[in-house]
C-alpha cells in the first residue's frame, strides 16, 4: 500500500447509551478508492462526519498528510484537502451551479467576486473530470444526477485531496452510476484518493480497491477487492446469511386498478402524464421502470390520490373514481408507500403510535364523537409493531429517531394492517440495508399471495426485475406496455429507460432492440 | 464549545428552560436598572410587590392576564397549525365590536344568556375576521403574516371612524367611546372593590378546553399533524383545508374572546385604546409558554406581572416603565435561544 493519505485512529463516539463508533482505525493511501460498508445505522455517515467535523469524537485522532485535524472544525477538514458529498444535499437551490461553487470560498471582504477566473476554473474541472454541467444553470433546474455532480464540483474547487461520498449512488440511475464511477477513476488517476460509502455489494465491487465492513459501530472485517467476493462481503456485513425472498409464480386475477388514456398536464409545476394506460390485476407485481422525473411521481400521485386525471379515466375495483382525495382512495381498498418516507411518509414530529394511526384514525373505534380513543389505539398500534418488528424503545418516541428501515416498516404497518386490495409501493428499498429490503419484498410477496395488485416503481432494476411479474417503461409521461418479465432483460430496460428502446413494439422484438 | 443535536428532549429540560430564560432576562434587564441610577434588588422587590405584593396588584395583574390568557391562547392554537396568526390585535377589536353592536341596547336577554351570547357572538367576530386572511393563504397562497397583520390597521381604523361617527355615544362629553354594554352582559366582580371579573375564570377555562382539544381530540391530532408536516397529512388523508379553516375559526374566535372581556368584563364600553397591544402581547405570551395550551395561563400572568410591576417600580424608582417592554423582549429572545438548548446539548471540545 501507498503511504496513507488519511489515517483514522481508535474513533469512539457515542450518543447516550449507544456505541456509534466504536475504536474504529482506518487508512486510505494516495490514489485508492477505499469503500465503507455497511448496514444503514452501522455508524459510516457518523464515522464522516467526525471526519469532516460534524461531530466531535469522544475519542481517537485523525491525521490527514501526517497533520493531526483538530477536532469538530469543518473548515480546518476543508482546509486540510478533505471534501464531502452528503446524502442529503447542501445547495442553495436558487442559486447558480456558479454562485454554489463559489460560495464560502472568496473572503467576505473582497470589493468584487472574481467570477471570470472561477468559472475558468470550474470548467477546467468540468472537462477534466468529465463532470458536465452548465454553469449558469440555478440548482433548482437541474435533476439529481446533475446535482450531485455540483457537490463534487465544489469539493474538487476547494482543492479536495480526499474526497468522501456518503451513499452516492441511491439517488442515481444505472448510467448515472456508470457515469459518476468514470469521474471517479479520473479522480483517483490524478492522486485524489476517495472514501466510497454504500451498502450496495455491486457497486463497492465494480469501483473499490479496498472495502472496510462496519457492523454495529465497529469495523468487522476489511477485504481488498480482489481477495474478496459479493458473498463474503454480504455475510460480514449482516453477521449472518441472507436469503432474498423469491417470486412464486401466481397467476394474476381480476382486475383491481384500470387506468384508462389519463393525462396530466404540467400544472402546478408536477410531472407531465400522456395518454397513460395501466391495468393491474390481482395477485400481480407491476413494475415501472424509468429515469428519475418521467412521470413517475405523476403516476403515483394519480394512483395515490392527490390528483386526478385531466383527461382519461381511473377506476378502482371496476368502480370508476371521479373525485381525487387520498382519505378516498384509502377507502377504496388502496394502500400507498410514499417515495419519500421522511417528508411524506410520516411527521417525524409525531410519535411512532401517531404515525401508524394517521390512515386511521378517523374510524372508529380509534376515534368516537371527535375524541381520540387512546386505549383502541394503543392496542392496535402496539399490535403492529410487535408484528411488524418496528424496533423503537417505545411507542411514544418521535418517529424522527427510528432508523430509516425501521420507518419503512412502519408506514409498511399502516399501510398492509388495513389489507389492501391495491398497493401502490414507491421506491420502497430506497436507501435501506440488505435486511430491511428483503423484509420489505417478502411484505410485497405476502401481500401479492393474498390477491393484492402491487405497482412497483423503483429505480433499482435489479429489483424490479427480482419482484415483478410484468415491466412497464415510463419515459417523458408515456408508459409502455407492460411485458412479462421473462421476456426482458436489463439492456432492453436500460435503453428503453433513455427512450431508445423498442420496448413498445412488443415482446419478441424487445430482445432485438 | 459546540452544538450537538439531542436524540431526546428530557422532559424535565423543556420545562425549566423558560424558567431559566426568565432568570436569564431578569439578569440581563438588571444592566438597565443600574444603569437607571437604582439599586437592582430593591428594584426588583418593588417590582415583584407591584405584581404580586398585596391583593389589589394580585387582582390587577390577574385582571390584565385575562385577555393575555386568550390572545396567547389564539396565537398558540394557530401556530401549532403552521398557521401564521399575527392579527390577534384585530380579532380582539372585532369581538369588542360584536359586543359594541349587540350588546349595548340592541337585545336584551337575562345575564345567563346574555353572557354566552355575547362570548359567541364575539368569538364569530373574531374568527370571521381570520377566515378572510385563511381564505387568501389556501387558495391564493397569500402569506398570512402579512395579511393578519395589515388586518389590524384596517380594524382598528374602523373602530376609529365607528367610534367618532355611528357610535358615538352622544352621553360621553364628546370622548370617542360607544355606548356601554346593558347591565345583563356585564360580567360579573369576582372579588369586591377590584376590577377582577369573571372573564378571568372564562380564560381559565378556554386554556383548559384548548389544551384538551389539542391532547385528546381528532381535532387536536389533525392541527397537529399539518402544521408539523404538511406534506405527510395530506398525503395520508388528513383534510387539510377543514383543519387549517377550523384552525382559524378557533384561533380568530379566541381572540375576539379577548375583546368580549375587555368591553363586557372591564371598561364596560368600546374604546380606542381598548387594547394596549394585547394581541401583539399574546404572541410573546404563546413562545414564551412554548405553544402549550395551560403553559399560556402562566406565561401570561407572567407578562401581566411583569407591566403591572413595572408601573409600581416606576413610580417608586424613578425607572421607566418601558423596562416592562425590554424585560419581556428579552425573556422572549432568551426562550428562543433556550429552545435551541432543549434540542441540542453543548459540548465542550
Amino acid at each position: 500500500m501507498t503511504t496513507p493519505v488519511l489515517r483514522l485512529d481508535g474513533i469512539t463516539k457515542r450518543f447516550g447509551p449507544l456505541v456509534a463508533n466504536d475504536d474504529i482505525s482506518l487508512d486510505l493511501g494516495s490514489g485508492e478508492v477505499l469503500a465503507l460498508l455497511g448496514e444503514n445505522g452501522a455508524g459510516k455517515t457518523t464515522l464522516m462526519n467526525i471526519l469532516f467535523g460534524h461531530y466531535v469524537a469522544d475519542a481517537g485522532r485523525i491525521e490527514v498528510f501526517g497533520q493531526p485535524l483538530p477536532h469538530g472544525s469543518p473548515a480546518a477538514s476543508i482546509a486540510a484537502g478533505i471534501g464531502m458529498v452528503h446524502q442529503h444535499f447542501t445547495l442553495a437551490d436558487n442559486l447558480t451551479v456558479l454562485d454554489n461553487v463559489m460560495l464560502g470560498t472568496e473572503s467576505l471582504w473582497a470589493p468584487r467576486q472574481r467570477r471570470a477566473e472561477a468559472r475558468d476554473r470550474l470548467t477546467a474541472l468540468e472537462r477534466d473530470f468529465g463532470l458536465a454541467v452548465d454553469p449558469n444553470a440555478t440548482i433548482g433546474s437541474l435533476a439529481v444526477g446533475q446535482r450531485q455532480r455540483v457537490e463534487i464540483l465544489k469539493a474538487l474547487y476547494r482543492d479536495a485531496k480526499i474526497l468522501i461520498l456518503d451513499e452516492p449512488t441511491a439517488v442515481l440511475t444505472p448510467q448515472e452510476t456508470d457515469s459518476l464511477f468514470d469521474t471517479l477513476r479520473r479522480m483517483v488517476a490524478r492522486g485524489l484518493s476517495v472514501i466510497f460509502i454504500s451498502h450496495k455489494l455491486n457497486e463497492v465491487m465494480a469501483i473499490a480497491d479496498r472495502i472496510a465492513v462496519l457492523r454495529q459501530g465497529a469495523v468487522v472485517a476489511s477485504f481488498d477487492k480482489d481477495a474478496t467476493s459479493r458473498e463474503q462481503l454480504a455475510s460480514a456485513m449482516v453477521g449472518r446469511t441472507l436469503a432474498e425472498p423469491k417470486r412464486t409464480p401466481l397467476s394474476a386475477g381480476g382486475p383491481v386498478l384500470e387506468i384508462k388514456a389519463a393525462g396530466l398536464s404540467r400544472r402546478h409545476g408536477g410531472q407531465r402524464l400522456d395518454n397513460v394506460d395501466l391495468t393491474v390485476r390481482e395477485q400481480e407485481i407491476i413494475g415501472i421502470a424509468g429515469v428519475s422525473g418521467n412521470g413517475q411521481s405523476a403516476l403515483a400521485d394519480l394512483i395515490s390520490g392527490l390528483v386526478m386525471p385531466e383527461t382519461g379515466s381511473l377506476r378502482m375495483l371496476g368502480e370508476p373514481v371521479r373525485r381525487a382525495g387520498p382519505a378516498a382512495m384509502v377507502e377504496r381498498g388502496v394502500g400507498r408507500v410514499p417515495e419519500d418516507r421522511h417528508s411524506t411518509g410520516v411527521v417525524g414530529d409525531m410519535t411512532v403510535r401517531e404515525n401508524l394511526i394517521l390512515e386511521d384514525y378517523r374510524r372508529r373505534p380509534f376515534s368516537r364523537f371527535g375524541l381520540l380513543g387512546f386505549s383502541a389505539i394503543a392496542t392496535w398500534t402496539d399490535r403492529l409493531i410487535d408484528s411488524f418488528d418496528i424496533r423503537c424503545s417505545s411507542a411514544a418516541v418521535p418517529v424522527r429517531s427510528l432508523s430509516g428501515g425501521n420507518m419503512q416498516k412502519l408506514i409498511l404497518a399502516r399501510v398492509l394492517a388495513r389489507e389492501p386490495k391495491l398497493i401502490l409501493a414507491n421506491q420502497p428499498t430506497r436507501g435501506l440495508d440488505v435486511g430491511a429490503i428483503a423484509y420489505v419484498h417478502e411484505k410485497l410477496f405476502e401481500a401479492r399471495a393474498r390477491g393484492a395488485g402491487i405497482v412497483l416503481i423503483s429505480e433499482d432494476l435489479e429489483e424490479l426485475l427480482a419482484l415483478s411479474d410484468r415491466i412497464a417503461v415510463i419515459y417523458q409521461g408515456r408508459l409502455s406496455e407492460p411485458q412479462p418479465v421473462e421476456n426482458v432483460t436489463l439492456t432492453d430496460l436500460g435503453l428503453s429507460m433513455s427512450g431508445h428502446g423498442a420496448f413498445d413494439r412488443g415482446a419478441d422484438q424487445s430482445h432485438a432492440a | 464549545m459546540r452544538l450537538e443535536p439531542r436524540e431526546e428532549t428530557p422532559v424535565w429540560l423543556s420545562a425549566s428552560a423558560p424558567l431559566a430564560a426568565i432568570v436569564l432576562a431578569l439578569t440581563l434587564c438588571s444592566a438597565l436598572i443600574v444603569w437607571a441610577g437604582a439599586p437592582v434588588i430593591d428594584a426588583y422587590l418593588s417590582l415583584a410587590s407591584g405584581a404580586l405584593g398585596s391583593r389589589f396588584a394580585l387582582s390587577e395583574t390577574l385582571t390584565r392576564a385575562t385577555p393575555l390568557i386568550f390572545t396567547g391562547l389564539a396565537a398558540a392554537v394557530a401556530f401549532r397549525a403552521k398557521l401564521w396568526n399575527i392579527g390577534g390585535e384585530g380579532q380582539l377589536y372585532a369581538g369588542a365590536m360584536a359586543v359594541t353592536w349587540l350588546g349595548t341596547g340592541a337585545l336584551t336577554m337575562p345575564p345567563v344568556l346574555m353572557i354566552p351570547f355575547l362570548f359567541l357572538i364575539g368569538a364569530i367576530a373574531g374568527g370571521l375576521l381570520l377566515l378572510v386572511p385563511t381564505a387568501l393563504k389556501i387558495y391564493l397562497k397569500v402569506d398570512e403574516v402579512v395579511t393578519t397583520l395589515l388586518l389590524n390597521f384596517v380594524v382598528l381604523l374602523f373602530v376609529n371612524f365607528m367610534l367618532f361617527g355611528p357610535w358615538k355615544d352622544p352621553l360621553a362629553m364628546g370622548w370617542p367611546q360607544a355606548a356601554p354594554v346593558i347591565d345583563e352582559g356585564v360580567l360579573p366582580l369576582l372579588v369586591e372593590k377590584t376590577r377582577l371579573h369573571a372573564g378571568f375564570i372564562l380564560a381559565l377555562l378556554a386554556a383548559l378546553l384548548a389544551w384538551a382539544l389539542m391532547r385528546f381530540t381528532r381535532w387536536g391530532y389533525e392541527i397537529r399533524a399539518v402544521g408539523l408536516n404538511p406534506q405527510a397529512a395530506e398525503f395520508a388523508g388528513v383534510p387539510m383545508t377543514a383543519t387549517v379553516v377550523r384552525t382559524a375559526l378557533i384561533s380568530g374566535g379566541l381572540a375576539g374572546a379577548a375583546g368580549v372581556c375587555e368591553v363586557a368584563g372591564l371598561k364596560g364600553y368600546l374604546t380606542l385604546d381598548l387594547s394596549p397591544g394585547f394581541g401583539y402581547t399574546g404572541i410573546a405570551v404563546a413562545m414564551l409558554a412554548g405553544l402549550h395550551p395551560l403553559g399560556v395561563i402562566a406565561a401570561a400572568i407572567f407578562i401581566a406581572g411583569i407591566y403591572n410591576g413595572a408601573d409600581s417600580m416606576s413610580r417608586a424608582m424613578d425607572i421607566s416603565n418601558y423596562l416592562a417592554d425590554v424585560i419581556t423582549a428579552t425573556a422572549l429572545l432568551a426562550v428562543l435561544a433556550s429552545a435551541l438548548f432543549t434540542r441540542y446539548r453543548l459540548r465542550a471540545g
